[in-house]
C-alpha cells in the first residue's frame, strides 16, 4: 500500500506536467482569466446578450483565421486574406445587384478561388516566399477593390446574401446563423486536419518539407491546396460580412489580415509551421474578441486595445520561440 | 504472370539475376560528370557496402537508385527488368525504400504518423471511403508491431518523434523502410548523425534485416562498420565502379588504397567480383 504511493504521486505529477505541456493549455487559461477579469470589472460583460455579441463580432475574422491557420501550418503566411474577402464582398454585392444573386455568388467564388490559386501557384510552382507573394497580391487586390468599387458602397437587399446575420436561439442562447457557419467551418477544418491523410501532409510539409519530400509525399499538393482552400474560405467570410452589415464597403476590415495572424498565433500555432490546431485558433479568436469587447465595456479607448493586442501577439510568439529553442 | 523470384529458383545452376542492377549510368551537371558509366549489382539477401572518397559520385549513384535523380544514360534493372525511377514514389512502388543520413522524419508528428506518412491506412466502410477517415488505432498497433519486430525499444507509437533520441529516430526511419521495402533497403550514411553506441544499434538493425532475407545497400564512411556487416564492398571511384571486393579477401588498408587509386584492383574485382 505505502509502496504504491510514490508511484501514484509520480503519475499524478506527470499528468499535471502533460496538461501544462498540452499546446491548448496556455490559450485556454488566458481565455478563462480574461473572462474572469472582465466579469468582475463590469456587470454588463458576463451576460448572454454580450457574450453572443462577442461571438458575432468574431465571425468574419474567425472564419478567415481558419484559412490563415492552414497556411501557417505549412510554414507560410497569408497577408492578402482580408483584402481578398473585402474584394469578395464588393464583387458579391455589386454583381448580385445587377446580375442576380446566382451570378453574383458564382462570380465571387471564381474571383476568390482564382486569387487563392494564384497565391498557391506562386508559392509552389515558382517557389517564391509566401510573405512576398501574398504581400504583392494584397497590394494589388486592395487597389483592385477600390477600382471595382469606385469609392462607393454597395447595399444589399435582405435575402440569401444577408441570411448569416439572421438571429437564432440555440439552447436558449441568442446567436446568429453566421456564428453557426463559423463553427461549422472550424469543425470541417478540424476533421480534415486531424482525421485525413491530407491534413497530416499539411503538418508534414510545414514540419520538415525536405523530409516530407523524401518520404514520397507530393509536397506541392498540400501546399497548393491550403492556398486554394483559403480562397474558398474568403468567400464564406465575405458572405458572413454582408450578414453582419448588409452594405459592402471597400474600406471595411482593414485590419483583418493582421487580426487573423493574431488569432492564429495567440491560439498556439507556430509561425515556423508544423505545429498547432484550428481549435487553438478558435480560442485565439475568442481571446481577441473578449479582450476588445471587455476593454470597451470597461471604457478603455480603442487605441489602447490595439496596444494590448499587439503585446499579446509578441508574448505568444516569444513563448513559441522559447519552446522551440528548448526542444532543439 | 509468374513470380520473378520463382524463376531464378527454377533455373538451378544458372547465375542468379541480381535484385537491383545498374548498367552504364551517366549523369552530367553542366561540365561536371557525377556518374561516368557506373555499373552496380546487388544480389539477393546480401549487405552490399558502397564506399568511395568524397566527390567519387557515390551519392549521385545512390540517388539514381532511390529515384531522387534520373540518369541521362544507362539502365536500372530490378530482377533483370528495366525500370524508370523518377521520384521517391516510383522507387517505393518498385519496393525500394531508402533511409537517409539526415533523419528524414517529421519531429512534431508522432511515430505512427511518421511510419505511415504518404501510405496512411483508412477506416473500412463508409467512413474511410467517403469521409476518408484515417484508421489511427490500426496504424498505431502496426507501427508498434514493426518497432517490436526490430526490437527497437520504444513503448508507444503515439509519442512525437521529437521526444526520441537520434538513434531512436533513425530506428523509426529503419522500421519504416523495413515495413514497406519489398525488394531492397538503401541506407545512405545511416550512422553519420549518431554517436558510437547508437551507431552500433543501427548496425544490429541492418543484420536483422538481412536475416529476414532482405538485401541492403549500405553507404558508409565508417570502415569498421563496413567490414563488420558487409558481404561485399562496392568501391566507387571517379564516377564509376572501380572494384567489388569481399571483406575476407582484402584488409581495411587495401580497401582504402583501392578507393584512392593507390592500389590496382584485380581483373575479377574490376568486373564486379562475381
Amino acid at each position: 500500500m505505502t509502496a504504491t504511493l510514490p508511484a501514484q504521486r509520480a503519475s499524478r505529477r506527470t499528468d499535471v506536467a502533460r496538461l501544462v505541456r498540452e499546446p491548448l493549455f496556455g490559450p485556454l487559461l488566458a481565455l478563462i482569466v480574461a473572462l474572469i477579469v472582465f466579469s468582475s470589472l463590469t456587470d454588463s460583460f458576463m451576460t448572454a446578450r454580450n457574450l453572443s455579441l462577442v461571438l458575432q463580432q468574431s465571425v468574419v475574422v474567425g472564419i478567415l483565421a481558419v484559412g490563415q491557420t492552414l497556411i501557417i501550418l505549412t510554414a507560410g503566411i497569408d497577408l492578402s486574406i482580408g483584402a481578398v474577402a473585402v474584394l469578395g464582398t464588393i464583387v458579391l454585392a455589386k454583381t448580385a445587384g445587377t446580375e442576380g444573386v446566382l451570378i453574383g455568388v458564382l462570380t465571387t467564388v471564381v474571383v476568390c478561388l482564382a486569387l487563392g490559386a494564384l497565391n498557391g501557384a506562386l508559392v509552389t510552382v515558382l517557389r517564391l516566399p509566401p510573405f512576398i507573394v501574398t504581400l504583392g497580391v494584397f497590394t494589388a487586390v486592395a487597389a483592385a477593390t477600390q477600382l471595382v468599387a469606385g469609392s462607393t458602397t454597395f447595399p444589399v437587399d435582405a435575402g440569401p446574401l444577408t441570411v448569416l446575420g439572421k438571429p437564432l436561439t440555440v439552447f436558449g442562447f441568442p446567436t446568429t446563423w453566421g456564428v453557426v457557419v463559423m463553427l461549422l467551418v472550424y469543425l470541417v477544418a478540424w476533421y480534415v486536419l486531424t482525421q485525413t491523410s491530407g491534413g497530416r501532409h499539411v503538418y508534414a510539409v510545414g514540419g520538415n518539407r525536405n523530409a516530407a519530400q523524401l518520404t514520397g509525399i507530393p509536397t506541392a499538393r498540400p501546399l497548393f491546396t491550403v492556398y486554394l482552400l483559403t480562397g474558398a474560405i474568403a468567400v464564406v467570410a465575405a458572405w458572413a460580412a454582408l450578414g453582419r452589415i448588409p452594405n459592402a464597403d471597400p474600406n471595411a476590415y482593414q485590419n483583418a489580415n493582421l487580426e487573423t495572424i493574431t488569432a492564429v498565433v495567440i491560439g498556439g500555432t507556430s509561425l515556423f509551421g508544423g505545429r498547432g490546431s484550428v481549435v487553438g485558433t478558435l480560442i485565439g479568436t475568442l481571446i481577441v474578441g473578449v479582450l476588445r469587447n471587455g476593454l470597451t465595456q470597461a471604457g478603455v479607448d480603442n487605441l489602447y486595445q490595439n496596444i494590448a493586442t499587439g503585446i499579446l501577439v509578441i508574448l505568444a510568439v516569444a513563448l513559441d520561440q522559447f519552446a522551440r529553442r528548448r526542444n532543439s | 504472370m509468374t513470380d520473378p523470384q520463382d524463376d531464378t529458383r527454377v533455373e538451378a545452376g544458372a547465375v542468379p539475376v541480381p535484385v537491383l542492377q545498374a548498367r552504364g549510368l551517366v549523369k552530367r551537371y553542366g561540365q561536371v560528370t557525377a556518374i561516368a558509366g557506373a555499373d552496380f549489382d546487388l544480389h539477393a539477401g546480401e549487405v552490399l557496402a558502397v564506399i568511395g572518397d568524397n566527390g567519387a559520385g557515390k551519392s549521385s549513384l545512390i540517388k539514381a537508385l532511390s529515384g531522387a535523380l534520373v540518369p541521362d544514360e544507362g539502365q536500372i534493372l530490378i530482377d533483370g527488368r528495366p525500370v524508370t525511377l523518377n521520384g521517391a514514389r516510383a522507387a517505393q512502388a518498385h519496393g525500394i525504400e531508402t533511409v537517409y543520413q539526415d533523419l528524414a522524419v517529421i519531429p512534431a508528428l508522432d511515430i505512427a504518423t511518421n511510419l505511415f506518412l504518404g501510405r496512411e491506412l483508412r477506416r473500412k466502410g463508409v467512413m474511410g471511403r467517403v469521409f476518408r477517415r484515417l484508421d489511427a488505432p490500426r496504424m498505431r498497433q502496426e507501427a508498434e508491431r514493426h518497432l517490436a519486430d526490430l526490437k527497437i525499444g520504444i513503448g508507444s507509437a503515439s509519442q512525437p518523434v521529437e521526444t526520441l533520441s537520434g538513434g531512436q529516430r533513425q530506428g523509426v526511419a529503419v522500421a519504416r523502410a523495413a515495413a514497406f521495402g519489398r525488394k531492397v533497403i538503401i541506407m545512405d550514411e545511416p550512422t553519420a548523425a549518431l554517436g558510437v553506441k547508437e551507431s552500433g544499434r543501427v548496425i544490429d538493425l541492418i543484420q536483422q534485416i538481412r536475416s529476414r532475407g532482405m538485401p541492403v545497400v549500405l553507404i558508409s564512411h565508417d570502415m569498421p562498420h563496413v567490414f563488420e556487416v558487409a558481404d561485399r564492398i562496392h568501391i566507387h571511384r571517379l564516377g564509376r565502379r572501380a572494384a567489388v571486393v569481399r571483406p575476407q579477401d582484402r584488409s581495411m588498408s587495401e580497401v582504402v588504397a583501392l578507393m584512392t587509386g593507390a592500389l590496382e584492383a584485380t581483373d575479377e574485382e574490376r568486373d564486379g567480383g562475381r
